[in-house]
């Protein structure tokens, strides 16, 4: 699934213009704390979360994520927006709900790109 | 450019945004002077629309400025041409066939000015004055997709010639052990910038020849240490970074409060941030956890009322060694 596709599964609106509209998504990762985003996630995921801070954005440059969905409609600030604009990821607001955006997103052949904490691997290695 | 622009609600792709940014740009920073035709073949008044005729054929041109004086009387083109043609008028001057007073642009005009006129009027051609009305030289669509392509080409030679500069970085300077120090000074309750000298030193990783996977692991790691900086210390702290072609090694360090109990705040899920800082997404407890599975060795010294340092080392393959000329083609 690219982004464009996936922005359209979800009723998203892209907050950003740089984003690559044709980047593949490999799968997903939903959470609000950040350190557990840096501990579990693998690379060219889709981060869910509820958090509009610019660190979103950042913890998504630092394990390369594909793009970023803002649940339950949120609008982030402004820098979070210029962030996401600069470093060229996806920023995208969704009016669902956490569950219903994993829910959607599975049943749509996205799978899980949380490792699991019993994983020993930190997912940086290929 | 012009308001209307025909990607209008369309998905474009980020190259496609990138480029098309970039050549707006263009419009406006390029001068027409430096796009246009500057040898030009003119006519005065009195050639005849024949020689006129001749010459177009010979130079594979389709107009030409007419000078009175050396300043500009007209401009005649193929049309006024044919038009003439159509009448069997051949021997005819060209100042009964020529436009008066066509419209012009400055040398010093921005390009936009003569796509402008290209859109609005659709001429082939424009007459370059200067201010009191004398010709320097003639622009034309074809002159300006050209001026924008060799500008754009220049642009990406630079970032090319950049990269390789900086992928080579070590190859060229003889020491017996060379390395880079970036140093980055953090701000306690920072959160704003919070991560933003992480994300440089994975960006010059990756420039410098870094495969992805290393550029991701310095850059978690880097980045829980940069959080922790902003989010514990008294002043905040510094980030020093040395790379060098086999190693790359994080020293990060404050002058306190200092960590009461290393040993407890290496356990999973512990942590001693405020609910303020949880509510931005940190203060987990697996900061330091993060950190020590991301890198080759770790050592984490505090003294109470002294301060914490926090060393890191991140060891490079000999295949994947940075500075030295291996640039990753998988960089993005």
């Amino acid at each position: 699934m690219d982004v464009s596709e996936l922005i359209t599964l979800i009723d998203g609106k892209l907050l950003n213009h740089s984003a690559n509209l044709t980047r593949e998504v490999k799968g997903g990762c939903g959470a609000d704390l950040m350190s557990d985003v840096l501990a579990s996630i693998q690379p060219e995921a889709v981060l869910l979360t509820g958090l509009c801070i610019p660190q979103v954005v950042r913890t998504a440059q630092k394990t390369d994520v594909a793009a970023i969905i803002l649940v339950r409609g949120k609008v982030p600030p402004q820098e979070t927006i210029d962030l996401a604009e600069k470093e060229k990821i996806a920023l995208i607001s969704s009016p669902f709900g956490m569950f219903e955006l994993c829910g959607r997103l599975y049943q749509s052949g996205l799978h899980s790109l949380e490792m699991s904490v019993t994983d020993p691997d930190c997912g940086c290695e290929e | 450019m012009d308001g209307s622009s025909p990607l209008q609600g369309r998905i474009i792709t980020d190259q496609q945004a990138e480029n098309i940014t970039r050549v707006e740009e263009l419009a406006y920073e390029l001068k027409v002077n430096e796009v246009m035709t500057k040898s030009i073949i003119t006519f005065s008044p009195d050639t005849t629309m024949e020689e006129a005729l001749e010459v177009f054929r010979a130079y594979r041109i389709s107009g030409a400025p007419v000078l009175k004086d050396g300043k500009l009387a007209g401009i005649v083109s193929i049309e006024d041409l044919i038009h003439c043609l159509q009448k069997n008028d051949l021997k005819s001057r060209v100042r009964h066939y020529m436009t008066t007073q066509p419209l012009t642009v400055r040398g010093s005009d921005p390009i936009i000015e003569a796509l402008k006129h290209f859109v609005s009027y659709h001429y082939g051609r424009l007459p370059v004055v200067d201010l009191d009305n004398t010709l320097v030289g003639i622009i034309t669509k074809g002159d300006i997709t050209n001026g924008i392509l060799k500008a754009l080409q220049h642009d990406y030679q630079e970032e090319e010639v950049r990269r390789y500069r900086a992928s080579h970085l070590f190859e060229d300077i003889e020491s017996d052990r060379s390395s880079l120090i970036l140093r980055y000074t953090i701000k306690q309750g920072d959160f704003l910038h919070g991560g933003a000298a992480s994300s440089a030193i994975k960006r010059a990783l990756l420039r410098l020849g870094a495969t992805p996977q290393i550029a991701r692991r310095t850059g978690i790691a880097v980045y829980e240490a940069e959080m922790n900086l902003i989010i514990h210390t008294t002043n905040g702290g510094v980030i020093r970074s040395e790379i060098e072609p086999h190693q790359i090694t994080i020293n990060v360090y404050d002058d306190g409060p200092g960590i009461a109990d290393i040993g407890l705040a290496m356990k999973p899920g512990y942590s001693t941030a405020n609910e303020a800082v949880r509510e931005l997404g940190f203060g987990a407890g697996m900061g330091l956890v993060n950190i020590q599975r991301c890198v080759d060795s770790m050592r984490l010294e505090s003294v109470m009322g002294k301060g914490t340092s926090l060393k890191l080392k991140i060891l490079l393959p000999k295949k994947e060694t940075v500075g030295e000329g291996n640039s990753n083609p998988e960089e993005k």
